[in-house]
C-alpha cells in the first residue's frame, strides 16, 4: 500500500511541477544551450552566423586584455556590493529581530525597508541624480559649511557611486532572508547562553551568526548574481567611467557580433554558476527551503 | 543545531564576568540598541531619501533642472511626459507594461502555488527541477535575453513583449514565486488535508476549499512578487520585447535621452502606481489575517 500511494503521489507531483518546467525549459534551459551553441560558430560579419565549429570566439575573449580587466571591474563592483549589503543587512536583520520588543513595530518596520525592492530599480538608481551630482544637495551642503570649496567629483558619475548604487538596491536582498533565519532562532537558546555567561559578542559570534547561515548564503547568492549580471547601474553611474562584462557583450550585440557575444555571455555564466554552487555548498539550501 | 559547541552552564568555567558584560543600561535599553536604531533610521533614510527628492523635484515649473533648489511649483513635466513625442510613447509603454504585469501575475501565482504543492513531497527528478529553477533566478538576464533572441531568430519568429519578454518574465518571477510559496507552504500543517479528505473531500475539494483559503495570504504575497518584479523589469526585457518598449525600457531610454524633469515626473507616476499595487496586496493580506484573528469568537 504504501508503495502504491508513493507511486501516486509521484505522479500528481510531476503533473504538479510540469507547468513550472514548461515555462523553465523554452524561457531558461533552451536559450542557455542556444548560447553555448551560437558561442561555438563563426560570425559572417553581418549579423548572420556561418554554422561551423570554431574555438575562435573564445581564443578571441582570452587573448584580449580588455576581458580581464571587465572582469576584474566587475569582480571588484561584487565585492564592494556584497561586503556592504551583507554588513548593513545583517544588523538592521539583528536589530529588528533581537531590539524592536514589539512583534507588529518590527513587523511594521520590516515592510518599510522592503517596500522599495517593489519599485522601479532603475527610478531608485537615478534618483541619486539631485543628491550626488555637482550641483547636488550633499556638495552643496559641504560647500555651504565651507567642509570644501570646490565641489566634489568623485560622488557622482563615478565607482563610488555604482557602489552608492548597488548597496542601495541589493541590501534588501541580505535582509529578508537574514531576517527569516533570525526569526526562526529561539529566543531561549539566547537566554540560556546570556544565562551560561556569554558575552553579546559571543552570542552574535557563536549562536547568532550559524543560525543566519542559510540566510546569509541566500542574501550573497542575489547579490553577487545581480551585481555580476549587471550592466545598467554601471552604465549610468560610472557616467561611462566602468564598464562591466555584460555591458561589454551587450555592445556586441548592438554591432551583431552574436558568437562573441555569447561566447562572453556563456564564460559569464559559468563563472556566476560556479559562484553559486560554491556558496551553496556551505549550507543545505532546499532543506531549509522546504523545511 | 549549530556546529560549535555552546558553553553549558554545567562545564562554564567562565561566570565570572557574565554580569559586567550584559548590565543594561538604566532604561533596560543595552547600547547596542541605540546604536543599532541609529543604523536603522539612517538606512532608512538613505532608502527613501533619493526617492522623495526626485518626487519633489518632478513637481517643478518649465525652468526646472534635474538638481535642487526646486525653481516654482506646476504639473508642466507630468504633462510633457504624456503629450511630447520626444519622451517616447509613455502612454503605450504604460499600458503594454500594466496588462503584461497582470498576465504575469495570474501565472505567476497559479504556478507558484500547483509547484509548492508538488516540493512538498519528493518526486522523480525534484532535485533537477529545483535546481533549474535556482539557475533561472541566478543566471544574467541578459544572456537569457540574448538566448531567446537567437533562437527565435533560428526559428524565425519575432519577438515581441506579450510573447517572448512574457516568457522571460516568467523564468524571473516563478523562481521568487515558488520561493515565497516555499516559506507560506512550511506552515501549512498536514493534518488539516488529513482532516479534510476524512471527512470525505475529494483531492479538488481539499484542495481549493481548505489548502488555497489557508495559503490566501502567502497567494497574495506571490501575486505581489508576480506583479512588482514583472513591472519594473528590464535585462530580461531588454533584447526579448521587441520592437514595442515596456515602461522599463522606456525610462531606460529617458535615462540615456532625457535630461528635464519629466524623467522625474515618470519616476514619480511609476512609483505611485507600485505603491498603489503594494498597498492593495498588503492591506489584502491584513484583512484577511484581522478577519482571521476575528474568526473564532464570532462562531
Amino acid at each position: 500500500m504504501e508503495s502504491k500511494a508513493k507511486g501516486g503521489r509521484s505522479n500528481a507531483g510531476w503533473l504538479l511541477i510540469l507547468p513550472l518546467v514548461l515555462i523553465l525549459v523554452p524561457f531558461f534551459v533552451v536559450p542557455i544551450i542556444g548560447v553555448v551553441v551560437a558561442s561555438f560558430v563563426q560570425s559572417d560579419g553581418f549579423g548572420g552566423i556561418i554554422p561551423s565549429f570554431t574555438l575562435e570566439n573564445y581564443k578571441g575573449v582570452f587573448t584580449s586584455g580588455l576581458t580581464y580587466q571587465l572582469y576584474w571591474a566587475t569582480l571588484k563592483f561584487s565585492v564592494f556590493a556584497w561586503i556592504f549589503s551583507l554588513l548593513i543587512g545583517f544588523w538592521i536583520a539583528y536589530f529588528l529581530v533581537f531590539h524592536v520588543r514589539n512583534p507588529l513595530l518590527a513587523l511594521g518596520l520590516f515592510l518599510i525597508c522592503t517596500v522599495p525592492f517593489w519599485t522601479s530599480n532603475i527610478i531608485r538608481m537615478i534618483s541619486w541624480i539631485p543628491l550626488l551630482g555637482k550641483e547636488g544637495l550633499i556638495n552643496s551642503a559641504l560647500i555651504k559649511t565651507h567642509v570644501i570649496d570646490q565641489p566634489l567629483d568623485v560622488l557622482l558619475f563615478s565607482s563610488l557611486a555604482v557602489v552608492i548604487a548597488y548597496v542601495h538596491q541589493l541590501t534588501i536582498f541580505m535582509i529578508v532572508p537574514i531576517f527569516n533565519s533570525m526569526a526562526r532562532i529561539d529566543k531561549r537558546t539566547i537566554e540560556a547562553a546570556r544565562d551560561a555567561g556569554a558575552s553579546r559578542f559571543e552570542i552574535v559570534r557563536f549562536i547568532v551568526l550559524p543560525l543566519c547561515k542559510t540566510g546569509i548564503a541566500l542574501g550573497s547568492i542575489f547579490v553577487v548574481s545581480i551585481v555580476m549580471g549587471d550592466f545598467f547601474v554601471v552604465k549610468v553611474m560610472s557616467g561611462g567611467g566602468s564598464a562591466s562584462v555584460v555591458g561589454a557583450f551587450y555592445e556586441d550585440i548592438g554591432v551583431l557580433q552574436y558568437p562573441t557575444a555569447a561566447a562572453s555571455a556563456t564564460i559569464l555564466t559559468i563563472i556566476v554558476l560556479l559562484l553559486v554552487v560554491t556558496i551553496l555548498r556551505t549550507v543545505d539550501i532546499r532543506k531549509e527551503l522546504t523545511r | 543545531m549549530t556546529d560549535h559547541p555552546l558553553p553549558t552552564a554545567g562545564a562554564d568555567p567562565v561566570p565570572i564576568r557574565r554580569r559586567r558584560a550584559l548590565a543594561p543600561s538604566r532604561d533596560g535599553r543595552p547600547w547596542t540598541f541605540y546604536v543599532l536604531a541609529t543604523l536603522f533610521t539612517l538606512y532608512v533614510i538613505a532608502l527613501y531619501g533619493p526617492m522623495v527628492c526626485i518626487y519633489i523635484l518632478s513637481f517643478q515649473d518649465v525652468r526646472g533642472g534635474l538638481v535642487f533648489p526646486m525653481r516654482g511649483t506646476s504639473l508642466h513635466w507630468f504633462v510633457d511626459l504624456f503629450t511630447q513625442v520626444r519622451t517616447g510613447d509613455v502612454k503605450g509603454a504604460f499600458s503594454r507594461s500594466i496588462r503584461l504585469a497582470v498576465v504575469v501575475t495570474i501565472i505567476t501565482v497559479v504556478i507558484s502555488f500547483m509547484s509548492g504543492l508538488a516540493f512538498r513531497k519528493r518526486f522523480a527528478g525534484d532535485s533537477v527541477v529545483f535546481y533549474l529553477m535556482i539557475g533561472s533566478l541566478v543566471a544574467p538576464g541578459l544572456v537569457l535575453g540574448i538566448g531567446v533572441g537567437l533562437i527565435c531568430n533560428v526559428i524565425g519568429i519575432e519577438t515581441s513583449w506579450y510573447t517572448t519578454a512574457l516568457g522571460a518574465q516568467l523564468s524571473w518571477t516563478l523562481p521568487f514565486g515558488v520561493l515565497v510559496m516555499f516559506a507560506v507552504i512550511s506552515r501549512l500543517n498536514n493534518a488539516w488535508e488529513e482532516a479534510a479528505r476524512d471527512l470525505g473531500a475529494s483531492a479538488w475539494q481539499t484542495t481549493l476549499l481548505v489548502i488555497v483559503p489557508i495559503l490566501a495570504p502567502g497567494l497574495v504575497a506571490v501575486a505581489l512578487f508576480g506583479f512588482t518584479l514583472s513591472y519594473d523589469e528590464f535585462t530580461r526585457s531588454l533584447l526579448t520585447a521587441g520592437s514595442l518598449n515596456t515602461l522599463p525600457l522606456e525610462i531606460w531610454s529617458m535615462t540615456l535621452n532625457v535630461t528635464s524633469p519629466s524623467l522625474y515626473a515618470l519616476g514619480t507616476v511609476t512609483t505611485l502606481i507600485s505603491f498603489v499595487i503594494i498597498g492593495v496586496c498588503l492591506g489584502t493580506i491584513a484583512r484577511i489575517q484581522k478577519r482571521r484573528a476575528a474568526g473564532p469568537a464570532a462562531h
